[in-house]
């Protein structure tokens, strides 16, 4: 198929709708207003449904209950929005309702900035709502891989019946690329939602509340089964240049595509440097970790935070190689020439 | 032959209520259920049940239910309407979750005209928590968190509901109601039955409010309750319609 140029957001709202998104609910914020923007534009016109939401509070609630009725349903937002929608996202999971959800990350904490950040990496692995659950993630490094992971993930939602959260950065919000739309998505065996709550006459239940802890337990015991499925089956990433390489980046979204440069630098310095990047975020590739080659001398890990996935590369690791860290935080971004410093003086370190 | 004089409605399951001895949670939710059945929508409804002492609803009405957080109801409402226009989808909630927590949502889902039917349950307590103040305490009230009696000047004053969503255009039919007597069940069922046809008949935002009782938290007898209810909340809140009627799209 054709590629065409096309801005992140649009992209991203774009796909959305090839994706078979029925009903979309929001509220304004920056760095993703082209997102909304764009579907009110066009969900009308396709007999769809687009509401601006009175706050992300209200946006994820009305997500809950769209999705309850069985729609496909979606809410993007940054840092703050997502941080407001934390309630919801617990429902949703304890509720067992897929969705997906886009936050297209800013600074923080706090009101923060606008400008590109990965310091929500907590807030999308761990979560900020109550209870034992976990969300979807993926991070996508280009424009290329956002459509095809938002289309995707309208179907991987309702395999599991979970949210599903699309992490990107102002960057990639607002940059240009080119893009083919129509790339063929991954066919998965969707169960029918005989469980939506659409008007059945046939009494059916959506819910998140029980009273016994025997049941309670027994509920988590099975939404936990069902995490370990993900686990099982969704880590996603990718290795370069690991053949012989004697460090290797950790790097994901932004800061991935950063490093790529970074390793031509290194490349050219001779130190052979690969890259690890993480696609799925939670459950995190640590996959990926059990095939490194036996040449690798340590890992360094770059975030645009100050280390949070750092965490998980350590307990992926476990203990077998030195791992240094690089971040950059607040929306500003690092020259490749800062990380293959990094890399640099963890080498002059490891001959010492 | 025998003859049926009375039978439990279809839109109400077998469960065993879980409300308190003498708590008109029950009688309204008889109402709710014989309007759903004689409109003949229970099998196209979904209700929402809201947190708080009738979180429990879901296993009461006999209808898909959905379970919202608190106070967030209405925004649930929203996107179940929304996505399935044909279901008729109703709110049950109480003072706590509506006027409270929840009131941004619930003005925003009459400001936009949702096509929703809301049941406001107003008991001037928080009941499920054990007896709390809530938005709707009337004045020297105690509560648990008023020990001393509601004081306008440390709480301000008990929230109309009724009131403020006469002022909202789009809000095509607000009415307070109360159970305190046979009388006043018939005129909520009612306003019930109207909630319920507007939104058949495609005219918007409903919301009807029903004074209840609460005499575990109000520390009284069931009858010293209704009497409580005829007395002292409906001298402050006025039993009326207070609109009726197109929505008016004038700006
Ligand atoms: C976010 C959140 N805050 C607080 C609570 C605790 N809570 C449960 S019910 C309730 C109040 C219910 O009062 P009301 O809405 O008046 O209903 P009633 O129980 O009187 O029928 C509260 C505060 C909660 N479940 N969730
Ligand atoms: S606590 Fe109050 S509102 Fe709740 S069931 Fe008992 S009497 Fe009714």
């Amino acid at each position: 198929m054709k590629k065409i140029l096309m801005k992140g957001n649009e992209a991203i709202a774009r796909a959305a709708i090839l994706g078979g998104l029925d009903a979309f609910f929001g509220y304004p914020i920056t760095p993703q207003n082209e997102i909304p923007e764009y579907l009110s534009k066009h969900l009308p016109k396709m007999g769809k449904v687009f509401v601006q939401a009175e706050s992300e509070t209200a946006a994820i609630n009305m997500v809950y209950g769209a999705a309850a009725a069985g729609a496909r349903t979606m809410t993007t937002s940054s840092s703050p929005g997502i941080a407001l929608m934390q309630e919801g996202i617990s429902y949703l999971c304890g509720s067992e309702l897929p969705c997906v959800l886009v936050n297209v990350m800013r600074g923080g904490p706090g009101l923060g900035g606008i400008q590109p950040s990965q310091a929500d990496y907590y807030q999308i692995t761990r979560g900020g709502g109550n209870g034992d659950y976990r969300v979807l993630s993926f991070a996508p490094e280009n424009l290329q891989e956002t459509v095809d992971l938002m289309k995707e993930a309208f179907d991987i939602a309702d395999f599991y019946r979970n949210p599903v959260m699309i992490a990107v950065d102002g960057l990639i919000g607002q940059m240009m690329e080119t893009v083919d739309l129509h790339r063929e998505k991954p066919k998965r065996e969707l169960p029918d939602k005989d469980w939506a709550a659409c008007g059945s006459g046939k009494k059916r239940l959506v819910n998140s509340l029980y009273l016994d802890p025997a049941e309670l337990e027994r509920h988590n015991f099975r939404l936990f089964e069902k995490y370990r499925m993900m686990e099982e089956n969704e880590q996603r990433y990718e290795l370069v240049k690991m053949e012989e390489a004697e460090f290797a980046i950790v790097a994901y979204g932004t800061m991935a595509r950063i490093a790529r440069s970074a390793l031509e630098l290194l490349e050219e310095a001779g130190v052979k440097t690969g890259l690890i990047k993480p696609i799925s975020l939670w459950p995190f590739p640590k996959k990926a970790f059990s095939e490194l080659p036996a040449s690798l001398k340590g890992l360094l890990v770059a975030e645009l935070s100050l280390g949070q996935m750092l965490d998980d590369v350590k307990i992926a690791n476990e203990g077998r190689l030195p791992i240094a860290f690089f971040g950059r935080t607040g929306g500003m971004l690092p020259e490749p020439e800062e990380i293959a410093e990094a890399v640099l003086k963890m080498k002059a370190e490891a001959s010492q | 032959m025998k003859t049926i004089v009375y039978q439990k409605s279809k839109g109400l399951t077998d469960a065993q209520l879980s409300y308190c001895p003498g708590c008109t949670h029950g009688i309204v939710h008889k109402l709710v259920s014989e309007a759903l059945v004689e409109l003949d929508v229970l099998d196209k409804a979904v209700g929402i049940a809201s947190v708080g002492c009738s979180v429990l609803s879901y296993n009461f009405f006999n209808c898909d239910m959905v379970q919202a957080a608190h106070g967030r109801a209405c925004a649930v409402a929203t996107g179940i309407k929304r996505a399935r226009p044909e279901a008729i989808v109703f709110s049950y909630q109480g003072d706590g979750d509506l006027a409270s927590i929840g009131i941004a949502e619930t003005i925003h889902a009459a400001n936009r005209g949702e096509n929703l039917t809301v049941i406001f349950i107003n008991n001037a307590i928080y009941g499920m928590t054990g007896g709390q103040m809530a938005p709707t305490t009337l004045l020297g009230q105690k509560t648990t968190t008023s020990p001393l009696g509601r004081d306008s000047k440390l709480h301000g004053l008990p929230i109309r509901i009724a009131e403020i969503f006469s002022e909202i255009p789009r809000a095509v039919f607000v009415e307070r109601v109360s159970v305190h007597n046979p009388r006043a069940v018939r005129n909520a069922k009612k306003a019930i039955l109207k909630a319920f046809r507007n939104q058949i008949e495609a005219r918007g935002f409903s919301l009807v409010e029903v004074l209840s009782t609460c005499p575990v938290n109000w520390g009284m007898t069931p009858v010293e309750a209704l009497r409580w209810v005829e007395q002292e909340m409906m001298a402050y809140y006025p039993v009326k319609t207070f609109r009726d009627g197109d929505a008016d799209e004038k700006a």
